[in-house]
């Protein structure tokens, strides 16, 4: 059953990976993102106590919270892209290639760091994504997104080495300082704008 | 009372009250005198050791615990919080003169204590995560409210967030080596990560990208500031790495590594700048260089080269600091630093044009100013070692120089007939001055920096020893 679960939540990061690369409405990116959230969340629990793991759920949504007060006045439709081939096709090609290409490296994971090979696909997976994310967009909110997904399957790995209480407590003032940079950086984006 | 609450939790305390202060110089004035007090602090007072002030007896506790881990800052930590905190007082008491300070004083603050905390925390490997606080702190202070933040922005919170798994993971696997010692391959992962997590920390080709398109979209005294703070603290961090881990400070290949990313760093950064057509690019190019001028004093290694690592502190903050602060005033009267559009700004703004370009010459290795006796010591041993890494040096000196003679061209020139005026305002004129003539102070009198340096390397118990 907690197999059967696993495998759920790394296709549920799977699922709103893509979503995260294919959306350009910045309320389905952070709705997606919150879900995304869900499976980190259970990724991590099956390392960490429950409680210590509810924690990234909550840090997740909060991250969340503070990205779309700050985008909630805005009222810019889709954004385009400029540098890449914005079509999605590309995209999910190139999410496709990352999911594969991480799975294969995920049983090795497994194997190195003895751990379950849902959570290690689930870990890889968010980090290929993220990085995918970071490598074609200069866009402030998607850079932010980008980063915040390459953590969050950062921390599902790290948490299966590390339980220490500080390490949990810094990654997520991490996360609420990212989003809070994030903010910012949206907030001088949209006040440029509409000059 | 302990060190930690001293030196990491009271500046970053007054971060958070000077945060909504607008006055510039009540801003300027508390921070650089709190970070004054803290480097004399840090310098006159033992941690560990009881004092007696008439009757009463006190003693600063070298540990904070906190969810279980510890800050630790002991005596031996004193020369080096003296000298970060002496330099930070160094770049806030010039900020108001340039609007600037309500920004950086609190901004710089928090960043700083951070960054000490970095140097503090136990286990080690925690020191990734307070940086990366750190790097997250500084995204408002580089970037300006008046105009969408640029690629090199990006660039640097992507780069520098990059770093933090990478040494995290290197450090779990460094304490797998510290129970088995003789796992060559757990050595060889450990190595790896560690290398790129460097690399990205430390802005090592190709991953230095950011630095100079930095140093053209943000506000050049706040990007000075970064550059100064960042890849110090990352320097401090990766000896701290060396100390620790014997296996890795005696590694054949360590040197010869060092070297190769030194000598790329100089080159690319010596020679771009010599091609450059933009202020704060050549700002960004010359920290570049600078890096490889690091790496390649850690190359050296033993006391030597950990001597010459060190004295490249002072000129570097100096001239740097001088740079930054001048283009800071350039870029008040000119709509960017593009050649095209400081064109003959000297002759309105001389003794900016002038901090600037002296800055430039120092950080060129131009003979009688602050960075040449390092540097001369510096090529002496490179020579010694592998004459070619010394030519290289030479290229990469030759086109900072460049650089600075296209400038000086570019600032001065101006159509026939056309008169020198001097528009900075006082303080500016003041700072200025002050500035160029410890330059060439320092230039002339090498040696009056080395009593402040002289006690750094011991922080290092195997490497300064």
């Amino acid at each position: 059953m907690l197999e059967t679960l696993n495998w759920i939540a790394a296709l549920l990061a799977l699922g709103t990976s893509i979503g995260l690369l294919l959306s350009r409405d910045w309320r389905w990116s952070l709705a997606i993102l919150a879900a995304q959230y869900l499976g980190v969340f259970w990724l991590v629990h099956s390392n960490w106590p429950i409680s210590m793991a509810a924690v990234k759920l909550v840090t997740g949504w909060m991250v969340c919270a503070a990205l779309a007060t700050s985008l909630r006045g805005s009222a810019k439709g889709p954004v385009s892209e400029t540098a890449w081939p914005e079509g999605r096709f590309f995209r999910l090609l190139a999410a496709s290639l990352i999911a594969l290409t991480t799975f294969a490296l995920a049983q090795r994971t497994a194997a190195w760091l003895n751990v379950n090979l849902a959570v290690a696909w689930g870990s890889l997976l968010l980090m290929g994504m993220g990085l995918l994310h970071l490598g074609i967009t200069i866009q402030p909110l998607r850079v932010i997104l980008g980063l915040l997904t390459l953590l969050a399957g950062f921390e599902i790995m790290y948490a299966s080495v590390e339980t220490s209480t500080l390490v949990a407590a810094l990654l997520v003032v991490i996360n609420l300082c990212l989003a809070l940079a994030g903010a910012y950086l949206l907030n001088v984006h949209t006040a440029e704008d509409s000059q | 009372m302990s060190a930690p609450a001293i030196w990491i939790f009271l500046p970053f305390g007054l971060a958070l009250i000077l945060w909504p202060f607008r006055n510039e110089r009540l801003s300027a004035g508390l921070a650089g005198g709190i970070t004054f007090l803290l480097a004399l602090s840090a310098w006159l007072l033992p941690i560990d050791t009881a004092m007696s002030v008439g009757s009463v007896s006190i003693k600063i506790a070298s540990s904070f615990e906190i969810l279980g881990r510890h800050l630790v800052l002991t005596s031996s930590d004193g020369p080096l919080l003296a000298l970060i905190y002496a330099t930070t007082c160094f770049w806030f008491a010039a900020s108001a003169s340039i609007k600037i300070a309500h920004k950086l004083a609190p901004f710089g603050l928090g960043i700083t204590a951070l960054l000490v905390a970095s140097l503090a925390v136990e286990p080690f490997l925690y020191a990734a995560l307070l940086i990366e606080m750190a790097v997250l702190l500084a995204v408002p202070l580089l970037s300006s409210a008046d105009r969408s933040p640029g690629r090199g922005l990006f660039r640097f919170l992507i780069f520098q967030t990059l770093a933090m798994p990478f040494i995290l993971f290197s450090g779990w696997l460094l304490a797998g080596i510290e129970a088995n010692p003789g796992d060559l391959t757990l050595v060889l992962q450990a190595a790896i990560l560690l290398g790129l997590g460097f690399t990205f920390l430390l802005a090592i080709v190709p991953f230095n990208t950011w630095i100079p398109l930095l140093t053209e979209e943000s506000p050049p005294y706040s990007a000075g500031f970064i550059l100064w703070m960042f890849p110090t603290m990352a320097f401090l961090f990766g000896l701290g790495f060396l100390d620790r881990y014997t296996w890795l400070r005696t590694a054949p290949q360590l040197p010869n590594l060092l070297t190769i990313a030194g000598s790329l760093m100089l080159l690319t950064g010596g020679t771009l700048a010599a091609f450059q057509r933009h202020l704060g690019r050549l700002l960004g190019f010359a920290v570049i260089a600078e890096i490889g001028f690091s790496l390649l004093a850690m190359s050296l290694g033993g006391t030597t080269g950990l001597n010459l690592f060190f004295l490249l502190f002072v000129p570097r903050v100096l001239s740097l600091g001088v740079w930054a602060f001048s283009l800071s005033i350039l870029k008040e009267q000119a709509p960017s630093l593009r050649f095209s559009e400081v064109k003959g700004l000297g002759r309105r703004y001389p003794a900016a044009a002038y901090g600037a370009i002296l800055a430039n010459l120092s950080l060129a290795g131009v003979p009688l100013l602050a960075c040449f006796p390092i540097r001369q010591a510096l090529w002496e041993g490179l020579a010694r070692q592998t004459p070619g890494i010394a030519l290289l040096v030479l290229i990469g000196s030759l086109g900072l120089l460049t650089g600075a003679i296209r400038s000086l061209a570019v600032l001065s020139m101006a159509p026939e007939g056309t008169g020198w005026e001097v528009r900075e305002t006082w303080p500016q004129r003041i700072f200025l001055a002050l500035g160029a003539l410890a330059l060439i102070v320092l230039g002339l009198f090498p040696q009056w920096a080395t009593p402040l340096l002289a006690r750094l390397p011991s922080v290092f118990e195997h490497l300064g020893h």
